[in-house]
């Protein structure tokens, strides 16, 4: 990892009395792809959603690409322009087509011209394999097709970074492939990505790092190879056994 | 033995059955009530006195459609200045400022809990109460402002349930490309919200057209006549009913057209989804 995109140093969110982040230190390198695992509860969304600021930390710092999104003065609206964010619920505007999903922030945030945008926002449609598909509106559209335009739609923001939140969660088990295919080809053209998924495949095959949260902390991370083919804590065992092998029953 | 068990179920009639029988009694007795209706009422005298063929032609002749016409421009001018003003209390209800959502919310607490009546009342003693002051544009100006404020009130809580409908990760998606927001309340949030309450909002139209039978209060002159103020002086005249049916007849056909397409998008609204 040679220079840092992502810095997050001592992290803690709460909501009301419940400590959710509790001290998260870690960066995400240019070009890396890391994926977070851990327990339902564990915080994985609640440390995304802090990176670009959806939810504000009680105290800590978030740098991207090195400006601090925690300074109360820091123009977060601008910030944001170069961090993609993909949903579980994908969250398309229904009232837009699928080009006009990916066009709307670019006109009126980036100041794109409607020609421009277009032409944007149809290639990056096509790169998700969605081509014929630019004037359906979201309600016409798969969940997996609907995930796809979403990443395009990020995409035409032509992001530093993109943020996944289980982006596959949401999918009936036969479209979920389509997503990662995507997903995989993003990251060996070199987009730097922070990926909350369970899909330990996906992670053990395309993640550079592999982070494990457990209530609200990094319990421990590496290379996929160690983190899930050879765990070192307790606790990472036990998530990993229940969700490699979830009809298995603990003898007691 | 046998036998018994298998006597015992045929008795009993099967619930297909059951509901035939039902229904035939339902008919039986709506057959004796109309029968009871016809052989009872004089019906001559009801006819006279609310449908005389005559007086009917004459109303319609005599006005009816320039008093439509003032009962649809008062209802749409107050209907437009409710939707302006409600849109902006309700934004003013979301908003992070304090005293900008306890000025709403007294706005909107206050006239919808008045009837309307007494709005207009307000209205009509306005110039007795401050000498000299007078709204201007006339009848319009105080129509529409009567009507529209008492119509404001509720429209700004329609459609602060609007916005509030709009899923909060449609927010969150525009946010997080970037947009402010106000660009996110544009471009995203409104939109959806003016599809979800264009029912409620027909539903308001439909309340204001027959609200706007209150004028009446206001005192307005002969030219300026609503349909009800107008029925109302044709009836009085001719002592007879037949004017003002003719009025509610005509308050009919804004209202039914209204309530169709009311139905229509909530049935489209329900297969969107
Ligand atoms: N907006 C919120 N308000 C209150 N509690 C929340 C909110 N968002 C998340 N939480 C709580 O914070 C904890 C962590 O949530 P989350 O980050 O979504 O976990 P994960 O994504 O790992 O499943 C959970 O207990 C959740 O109920
Ligand atoms: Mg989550």
């Amino acid at each position: 990892m040679a220079e840092a995109l992502v810095r997050i140093n001592d992290l803690h969110k709460s909501f009301g009395d419940l400590h959710v982040l509790r001290g998260i230190d870690f960066e995400v390198g240019v070009r890396e792809v890391v994926c977070v695992i851990g327990p339902s509860g564990s915080g994985k969304s609640t440390l995304l959603r802090c990176i670009n600021l959806l939810e504000t930390p009680e105290s800590g710092q978030v740098f991207v690409d090195g400006e601090e999104l925690t300074d109360p003065d820091c123009d977060i609206d601008t910030a944001r322009r170069h961090i993609g964010m993909l949903f579980q619920s994908f969250n398309l505007f229904p009232h837009l087509t699928a080009l006009e999903n990916c066009m709307v922030a670019q006109t009126i945030v980036a100041g794109r011209g409607q020609s421009e945008a277009s032409k944007v926002a149809m290639h990056n449609l096509e790169r998700v394999g969605l081509g014929d598909k630019v004037h359906a509106y979201p309600a016409k559209l798969s969940g997996g097709q609907q995930q796809r335009v979403a990443i395009a739609r990020a995409l035409s923001m032509e992001p530093a970074l993109m943020l996944f939140d289980e982006p596959t969660s949401a999918l009936d088990p036969e479209l979920v492939g389509d997503v990662l295919t995507v997903m995989r080809q993003l990251a060996e053209d070199g987009m730097t990505m922070l990926v909350v998924t369970h899909e330990m495949a996906f992670a053990r095959e395309v993640a550079d790092r592999v982070v494990f949260m457990d209530d609200g902390q990094i319990v421990e991370q590496g290379p996929p190879q160690d983190v899930i083919g050879n765990p070192r804590q307790e606790r990472t065992r036990v998530f990993l056994k229940r969700v490699l092998d979830p009809t298995h029953v603990q003898p007691t | 033995m046998t036998e018994t068990i298998h006597a015992e179920p045929r008795r009993r009639l099967s619930p297909r059955k059951r509901a035939q029988r039902w229904r035939l009694v339902q008919y039986a007795v709506l057959v004796v009530l109309v029968g009871l209706a016809i052989s009872l009422a004089n019906w001559s005298q009801i006819l006279d006195a609310f449908f005389r063929p005559d007086l009917t032609w004459t109303t319609i002749e005599q006005g009816l459609p320039k008093a439509f016409y003032y009962t649809v421009t008062y209802t749409a001018g107050a209907f437009i200045y409710g939707l302006v003003v409600g849109t902006i209390l309700a934004l003013m209800k979301l908003s992070s400022v304090g005293p900008y959502r306890w000025l709403a919310t007294a706005y909107i607490e206050f006239f919808r809990g008045l009837p309307a009546i007494i709005v207009f009342i307000a209205f009509s003693l306005l110039p007795l109460g401050i000498p000299g002051f007078r709204i201007p544009f006339p009848p319009y100006g105080t129509v529409w402002l009567a009507l529209g404020i008492v119509g404001s009130a509720y429209i700004a809580e329609t459609i602060r349930a609007g916005i509030q409908a709009v899923p909060r990760g449609q927010i969150e998606a525009a946010r997080s490309l970037g947009m402010t927001a106000g660009q996110t309340m544009r471009k995203i949030a409104l939109p959806q919200a003016f599809r979800i309450v264009l029912p409620p909002l027909t539903n308001e139209l439909i309340l204001l057209t027959k609200d706007s039978s209150l004028i009446f209060v206001i005192g307005i002159t002969v030219e300026e006549f609503d349909l009800t103020y107008y029925g109302r002086e044709i009836a009085n005249n001719e002592a007879n009913m037949t004017p003002l049916v003719v009025a509610g007849f005509a308050y009919l056909l804004i209202t039914l057209p209204l309530s169709i397409i009311v139905r229509r998008m909530e049935r489209s609204g329900a297969k969107a989804r």
